[in-house]
């Protein structure tokens, strides 16, 4: 699986599971460039369908319900949906 | 990865806020938010050939997406609950004349498995057999008519035919 790097401040692992066409994925993107983070990303509608499985797989140990943006720190934490405060809160 | 142009956007745009003003829906406010949306469902429409939910992930197969083609099953039950939906395309009175802010909101779409059980018990309720004609039930709106077929499209919504269930 591949996962494009955003350059920034090195706030631990982060990895932004992603639609390429959904408005809350993108403000969730911005909002991470806004705060200046390093972090990996992925738009998954833009993958093969036998490569769209293998991410699935990946969110679903975080999120079961498998929507976008999932976000996931540190392997541990996962905030599922655009939340503004929780995201800088857990970031900045 | 988009050749969608501006007009087909603004066009699109302007046919959705009259569409929705018309059967009283309401499109989000934001402008630049809304058009966003629009652009991304015709993406969709290019590469799906159906307008699958910007933000949920489509199996690029019709007949499994059928539930999330805009405007999608859920939309008038999140809108009535968390004032818009899914993807905020469409949105309550209050939210539309700037009182309350459009937020994101969990997904009400079951899992596959779920949808493939109600799927199957859907359209098997009563059926009167002395009606003079059946009544179909569009599963986006709820508009009821009593025809052979369904329409080819929902008068209210617009949703396909292929979206009416048997109600009677």
């Amino acid at each position: 699986m591949e996962y494009e790097h955003v350059d920034g401040k090195d706030k631990g692992k982060i990895v932004l599971y992603a639609l390429s066409t959904c408005v809350w994925c993108r403000r969730t993107k911005k909002l991470l460039g806004e705060l200046g983070v390093a972090y990996d990303f992925v738009f998954i509608d833009q993958k093969s369908s036998e490569e769209k499985e293998l991410y699935k797989d990946e969110i679903r140990k975080h999120n079961p319900r498998c929507s976008y943006p999932t976000l996931v720190l540190n392997d541990e934490r996962c905030i599922v949906g655009y939340q503004d405060e929780e995201i800088r809160e857990a970031l900045s | 990865m988009t050749d969608i142009t501006e007009e087909e956007i603004e066009s699109t745009f302007q046919r959705l806020t009259a569409d929705a003003k018309r059967s009283g829906y309401n499109l989000n406010p934001d402008e630049e938010f809304t058009k966003e949306l629009v652009e991304s469902l015709l993406i969709n429409g290019k590469r799906y050939g159906y307008w699958a939910c910007p933000c949920r992930l489509a199996d690029e197969v019709k007949e499994e997406d059928l539930d999330l083609i805009c405007p999608c099953d859920y939309r008038d039950v999140d809108v009535e609950e968390f004032g818009a939906c899914y993807c905020a395309l469409y949105v309550d009175k209050e939210i539309a004349s700037g009182e309350k802010e459009a937020k994101p909101i969990p997904d009400r779409r079951p899992e596959r498995e779920e949808r493939a059980q109600f799927k199957a018990s859907s359209g098997k309720g009563v059926v009167q057999t002395e009606l003079a004609y059946p009544v179909w039930r569009c599963r986006v709106c709820g508009y009821l008519c009593a025809r052979e077929e369904p329409p080819g499209i929902c008068p209210v919504c617009k949703a396909g035919k292929e979206r009416f269930d048997r109600f009677m």
